[in-house]
């Protein structure tokens, strides 16, 4: 009887204890990714998972960048330009300060612009930063940056990951104990399972709803989805095991939003070796690649085609999916007339992510309608960059490319993808020197047009950025228009 | 005893250094270079160059090799190229991971396993042998990530009664952490337990057809008495071979259940560290495993002088 009367009491408490739990909404998170990022700096590598735990959380850069990929105030809470675009006076948040107390100063972003610059520097993206030419710090709010020439993309680089601002004090120790000035400061690094960032009372901004924010690294796909399940990740925003979907989206507990980010999703052609040499051949293969099987059959259906090398969300945009429809005999008479009624022979050599893989032996299959034989290679990642990227020791290959408004990398002159055209280049140096919004929409267009008709790459798709979440959740972005995943303005409802 | 103990140290030492010119020549020979990946499609040619002096990357492979080893012997296993820090310490934080967690499976394994060998054994040719050799025959066809995943799909996203993975670390208390090693451990220790039952119902087996067994029989000792004090200690020779092998296997074992369960131990350390090719922590972690393996033979070794005095005498 007594064992009876304890068991009852017992049941009541736990009874009362999930309505109490529900009174007053959550304010931890935990945010679930497949790789862990190597160090917690970004300035150091070009990991992606770096700045999607640091960015916009911990760090800040001198401007910020919103979900729709439009550029606003970040440490800088305003800026003039030049008339000749080339001198930008930036003025810094006056109650600025960094997790350690020190405010944050023109001194800093000097810095932090120096160090990115210089001779010696390791930034995994120096590029944005060689139109530099003086950095200035005329008073402690007052930064003053000299172009050599304008740069159409100078403020949207500089809110992204390898520009965000630092002290020359922590910066030694930032890969392991990150210090910035944004709203969450870093408490604890569990190495190989989380990394966990909480509230900073000091911010002088907006507070975020959250006190305390995890991110778990899970990288295998089916401890992911459990984990999902379990209720031990609240959000996952780069889902990618697709095949599981169905389980969520039947599932109100859950809710799955499918949003674009800047993957656009190639298969990589090397223009200098034959017989891609031979533009007929490129042309070819566009004709021989059927997007929406593709996209059913290697994404689930959740992929956005594409016809040439840009992000549809974006207004600069151009629909060119159709330059090349889908048609066998076509691709057959264009290989006929290029000198290959039988066909070739050719490598696709695959980088790891599952995209890559799948999309490979469904290209594979399709090319071989058309009479072209593909032999798959797959390789890891460190072999795809030293074979493929670097030693342009490839013909084929599927990869995307995340790197948000990249169409210059056509331009390049030692690209992987061997492309040659001084029309294009002259297109991408005016870009670049202009910043009248819609003369730039024009350039791009034009830039777009051109490398579809050029077939330089398979354009296959973008790629999709899924996120698997707890239904009570709001505030995470369903587009991804840069790495970063922003938990500054997430919720509990 | 003293030259048997100093020949098996010997060999401890010749094993570590061949491990170590081992792993540093493949790792050299494997394409991708270690600045490229980490500073990406992005990086140019200056900064490529730079972060490759400030890694130590232009040395010839000779200094870095002999620099390498100097530093291992006295104890300072270089700074990862990825994470900026001491490997040694890397590998220690890891190590508290994956040693509770192999150990625990040790435990478990031979807890579940010499029970149900002397039952089979006991029980010989009838319907309890006969149980524990099926039990034998599933647990080791049933690979170990298998079973982790329908254990998670149990125990944790129906039962709720685990977490589906992770790790709290120690600081939070033993209990959590043990916690979260209890579903791994269990994944573990059941195909090496289906081993072990095996083995043990064999040796056993053996000792039973012995003479003195009989003798002993003859003498009217009680069965359990038997089996406890005759027969055990007798048969522990074979067992506690197969428990040395299977350690080397259970933290081999570890690396795949690590990454089911995304315990953050020596496996995923390594594996991660072989994806971005962080040269210097793998070395680092195979060197430790190849002398933690040869370090448990010769405890088994040690062990067998303790159990059985003929390898004594013969030296």
């Amino acid at each position: 009887m007594r064992g009876w009367t304890l068991g009852a009491a017992c049941a009541a408490v736990l009874a009362l204890l999930p309505g109490y739990v529900q009174a007053q909404a959550r304010t931890d998170l935990v945010v679930g990714m497949q790789l862990e990022p190597p160090n917690l700096d970004p300035t150091a590598s070009a990991a992606a998972a770096i700045a999607e735990v640091t960015l916009v959380n911990l760090y800040e850069a001198l401007t910020r960048i919103d979900a729709d990929g439009k550029v606003g105030p970040g440490l800088a809470k305003g800026w003039t330009v030049s008339d000749d675009q080339t001198t930008y006076t930036f003025t810094l948040r006056d109650t600025a300060k960094f997790h350690n107390g020190k405010p944050a100063t023109s001194a800093d972003v000097t810095f932090t612009l120096d160090r990115a610059r210089a001779a010696d520097s390791t930034n995994p993206q120096k590029a944005w930063f060689k139109a530099i030419a003086d950095v200035q710090a005329p008073d402690p709010k007052t930064v003053v940056v000299t172009l050599s020439q304008p740069d159409g993309l100078f403020l949207f680089h500089m809110g992204l990951g390898a520009a965000v601002i630092m002290s020359a004090e922590t910066q030694p120790t930032n890969k392991q104990a990150p210090v910035g000035t944004g709203p969450f400061k870093f408490e604890r690094w569990i190495a190989g399972d989380r990394v966990i960032l909480v509230r900073n009372p000091d911010y002088d901004g907006p507070k975020p709803a959250l006190e305390r924010v995890s991110f778990r690294f899970i990288a295998d796909p089916a401890a992911q989805v459990s984990s999902i399940l379990a209720g031990d990740v609240d959000t996952v925003p780069q889902f990618n095991t697709f095949e599981a979907l169905p389980q969520f989206q039947n599932n109100p507990r859950f809710r799955v939003m499918t949003g674009v980010g800047e993957g656009e999703t190639l298969l990589s052609t090397n223009n200098a070796r034959k017989p891609f040499d031979d533009v007929r051949v490129r042309r070819a293969l566009a004709h021989a690649i059927d997007r929406k099987t593709l996209i059913d059959g290697a994404m689930s259906g959740l992929a956005t085609p594409i016809g040439s090398h840009f992000a549809p969300n974006r207004p600069e945009y151009v629909d060119l999916t159709n330059v090349y429809p889908y048609d066998v005999n076509k691709a057959r008479a264009l290989l006929a007339e290029a000198g290959y009624p039988q066909g070739f022979e050719v490598t696709l050599r695959l980088p790891p992510p599952i995209y890559a893989r799948r999309s490979g032996e469904l290209i594979a299959a399709m090319l071989a309608e058309a009479g072209v034989r593909v032999r798959i290679e797959n390789l890891e990642w460190a072999q795809w960059l030293e074979k493929v990227f670097r030693g342009k020791d490839f013909d084929l290959s599927i990869v995307a490319h995340t790197e948000a408004l990249d169409i210059e990398i056509y331009s390049r002159p030692d690209y992987y993808f061997g492309y040659k055209s001084d029309r294009f280049n002259a297109l991408s140096a005016e870009l670049e020197r202009t910043l009248d919004p819609a003369k730039r929409k024009e350039l791009y267009g034009s830039m777009q047009r051109m490398l579809a008709e050029d077939a330089v790459n398979g354009f296959l798709f973008q790629l999709p950025i899924v996120t698997v979440e707890n239904a009570k959740l709001a505030g995470m972005w369903k587009n991804r228009p840069y790495q970063v995943n922003d938990v500054t303005g997430v919720r509990w409802q | 005893m003293i030259a048997f103990l100093s020949r098996r140290l010997l060999t401890l030492a010749v094993t570590a250094w061949l491990a170590t010119l081992l792993v540093f020549t493949i790792l050299n020979v494997l394409p991708g270079d270690p600045a490229l990946l980490m500073l990406g499609t992005e990086a140019r040619p200056d900064t490529l160059a730079a972060l490759r002096t400030q890694m130590g990357l232009d040395q010839p492979a000779v200094v870095r090799y002999l620099r390498w080893v100097a530093g291992m012997l006295t104890g300072d296993f270089g700074v990862s190229y990825t994470y900026a820090r001491p490997v040694g310490a890397l590998i220690l934080e890891r190590l508290a991971v994956t040693l509770p967690l192999a150990g625990f499976a040790l435990v478990l394994s031979t807890l579940i396993a010499l029970p149900l060998g002397l039952y089979a054994a006991a029980r010989h040719e009838r319907a309890g042998d006969w149980a524990v050799m099926a039990f034998g025959q599933v647990g080791i066809a049933v690979p170990s990530f298998w079973f982790a995943i329908l254990l998670i799909l149990g125990f944790a996203v129906q039962l709720g009664w685990f977490a589906a993975g992770g790790f709290p670390g120690w600081q939070g208390g033993a209990g959590p952490a043990v916690k979260a090693l209890v579903l791994p451990a269990v994944a573990l220790a059941l195909p090496e337990a289906a081993i072990l039952a095996r083995v043990t119902r064999s040796a056993v087996l053996d000792t039973l057809r012995e003479d003195y067994v009989r003798t002993a029989r003859a003498k009217g000792v009680s069965a359990w008495a038997l089996m406890v004090r005759h027969v055990l200690p007798n048969a522990l020779i074979p067992i506690s071979t197969v428990l040395g092998l299977q350690f080397a296997f259970l933290v081999a074992g570890a690396v795949v259940v690590e990454n089911v369960f995304t315990l953050p131990g020596l496996g995923r350390l390594v594996y991660q560290a072989i994806s971005q090719r962080d040269l210097i922590v793998v070395q680092g972690v195979v060197v430790l495993l190849a002398v933690l393996v040869v370090a448990v033979n010769f405890l088994v070794d040690v062990a067998y002088a303790v159990i059985d005095p003929r390898p004594r005498v013969e030296t």
